[in-house]
């Protein structure tokens, strides 16, 4: 086994140990958003090991640098303790359980069923993931999309600034 | 190849932990003495030789590793533990991409003296410095302080606002130089600008021959974006947490603020970060703004090939290719750690001398002052290069 290979089990692990970790915390909801950074972190390093360096970089950078943190901002703001959460509902905490292996399950099958799909990746072309080929597709090719869910995202803005104001006033 | 990375980031650590963070204690305690008119740290001794004052950091380590480790009642001793560690590990990983010098060939092989020399090497210190939030974070949190609390309240909100404005203000650089890889940026850097240019390129006048010979200047960042320079160093001051904008840890508010309830080596730990990030820092200014290792007006290839001044020989000519490679070598890393001791003496001296802002005006000068004054410093950068012809 490579290198990338042992690199890519430790972040796989690393997420999934993460990401059980934010469902299993519900009573320290410190504890759950750091599992959730954690998470962030080791699929960064699966978006590095992919070749996608500008996903990794803004993976980390806005959901693991930013988001988060401002999670837990809010979390410690609002002073969450144990006795904030009423009873655990074990009905949610089922389906929950059903869903995600149901996921699982069409996974694996996937990979029974036709496993060409998941055989070796076309090779990547040149400079692929870099800042430079993602900005001139962002900028040139797909501006107006862009543009359009800059425009989407400035009225969420404006909107929460309008009701925060109202609060204050 | 996986040697060669163990090798590198062994390296890197120990040169950091080792040498740059004890240094660094030193270098604080004789500032802050030299600008307080005191002697500053000279007392520690071994059989009477104190190298003056050199000895401190390692009584300061005896003394902080035999410490008692406090962890304070009620608080959750994990992430207790683990808060120092992350608010550490970020500052040393993002030494990876500090460009010590550039590429040098002696015969057959070719050496690079950074670590991780990635197209995305700023992008990844913007990366890992958004996660040092966490250390103060977690560090605030676990200690069922109040005071803590505060101060790591405060911390996360000063260091998101100031990490978008970190980015916006160095877009006109990348704009520049074309590139994110630091290497690369100093290699930009390692020219000279002809410093009326701009005339020619605007077809008003023809420059004499002896303007263009002598009136340069090198390449560097701060020249062609001196506002970015100002912004960037700003920010980097304020994500550091370090006085002017320690409100985090603000003694004579919040006791001292994040790390409150922390004694020990772990205390040290967050010093010890704060200390390596100023190293961080003063190593990106260098790369980025100050022509990183590159001598002013001497070239690469004008040390190696070219005819040097006064002596009238090259190098190569001298000494032959492989030693004059090394001497190269020597030359380039001094020259950037003799930048890096300016930018780091420069910290220093913002740090003794300012006092601590309020927490709306750092908050002002970020939304208000920094932000607007960055995405202005983009759209300026942008016409200029327009103007000049060198954007197709």
């Amino acid at each position: 086994m490579d290198f990338e290979a042992v690199l890519f089990y430790v972040f796989a692990l690393l997420a999934v140990a993460g990401a059980l970790g934010m469902v299993g915390f519900v009573r320290n909801v410190v504890a759950g958003a750091l599992c959730l950074v954690l998470t962030m972190i080791s699929l960064a390093g699966i978006y590095l090991l992919l070749g996608a360096y500008l996903v990794a970089v803004v993976q980390i950078l806005v959901y693991a640098g930013a988001i988060l943190v401002l999670f837990l901002f809010v979390i410690m703001l609002l002073n969450l303790r144990h006795d904030d959460f009423g009873a655990r509902r074990a009905g949610r905490s089922v389906l929950g359980a059903i869903g995600a292996s149901v996921a699982v399950a069409l996974a694996v099958l996937l990979a029974i069923w036709s496993p060409e799909r998941l055989a070796a990746p076309a090779p990547l072309s040149e400079g692929f993931g870099g800042y430079r080929d993602v900005g001139l597709q962002l900028f040139r090719d797909y501006v107006v999309p862009v543009e359009v869910a800059g425009l989407l995202l400035l009225a969420a803005i404006v909107g929460a600034v309008m009701l925060a104001k109202k609060e204050v006033d | 190849m996986i040697l060669a990375v163990v090798l590198k980031t062994l390296f890197v650590v120990v040169l950091v932990v080792g040498v740059f963070a004890p240094l660094m204690t030193w270098t604080e305690r004789k500032q802050s003495a030299l600008m307080q008119d005191r002697i500053g740290a000279n007392r520690a001794d071994i059989a009477g030789i104190t190298l003056i004052g050199l000895l401190h950091p390692l009584a300061d380590v005896i003394k902080l590793l035999t410490k008692e480790d406090v962890v304070p009642a009620g608080a959750n001793r994990v992430l207790h533990t683990l808060a120092p560690v992350v608010a550490a590990v970020p500052a040393i990983a993002a030494f990876a991409v500090i460009p010590y010098g550039g590429v040098y060939t002696i015969g057959a092989s070719t050496l690079s003296l950074v670590a991780a020399d990635i197209d995305w090497g700023l992008l990844y210190v913007f990366a890992i410095g958004s996660l040092a939030t966490y250390g103060a974070v977690i560090a605030g949190w676990s200690s069922n302080n109040n005071w803590s609390l505060l101060g790591s309240v405060r911390n996360t909100a000063q260091m998101i606002s100031y990490e978008v404005t970190m980015g916006l203000s160095v877009v006109g650089v990348f704009m520049v130089f074309g590139t994110l890889k630091l290497t690369d940026m100093a290699v930009a850097q390692d020219q000279t600008l002809r410093l009326f240019g701009f005339v020619e390129s605007l077809g008003w006048a023809q420059l004499p021959a002896w303007a263009d010979h002598w009136l340069r200047l090198p390449a560097w960042g701060i020249f062609l974006q001196p506002l970015a320079f100002v912004m960037f160093l700003t920010c980097m001051l304020a994500e550091n947490k370090r006085p002017p904008f320690d409100l985090p840890e603000a003694e004579s508010e919040l006791v001292a603020g994040y790390f409150t309830e922390y004694s020990g080596m772990r205390f040290g730990l967050f010093y010890m970060a704060e200390f390596i990030e100023v190293v961080v820092i003063a190593g990106l200014i260098t790369a980025i703004f100050l022509g990183g290792w590159a001598v002013p007006y001497l070239s690469q290839d004008v040390i190696l090939h070219g005819d040097l001044p006064l002596i009238g020989r090259s190098l190569s000519g001298l000494f032959g290719a492989g030693a004059a490679t090394l001497l190269c070598i020597g030359l380039h890393v001094g020259t950037f750690i003799a930048k890096m001791i300016a930018m780091i003496w420069l910290q220093m001296l913002i740090r003794w001398s300012l006092p601590r802002f309020r927490y709306d005006q750092v908050m002002d000068l970020c939304w208000k002052v920094l932000l607007p004054l960055s995405l202005a410093n983009i759209f300026v950068t942008a016409a200029v290069m327009i103007a000049l012809g060198e954007v197709a």
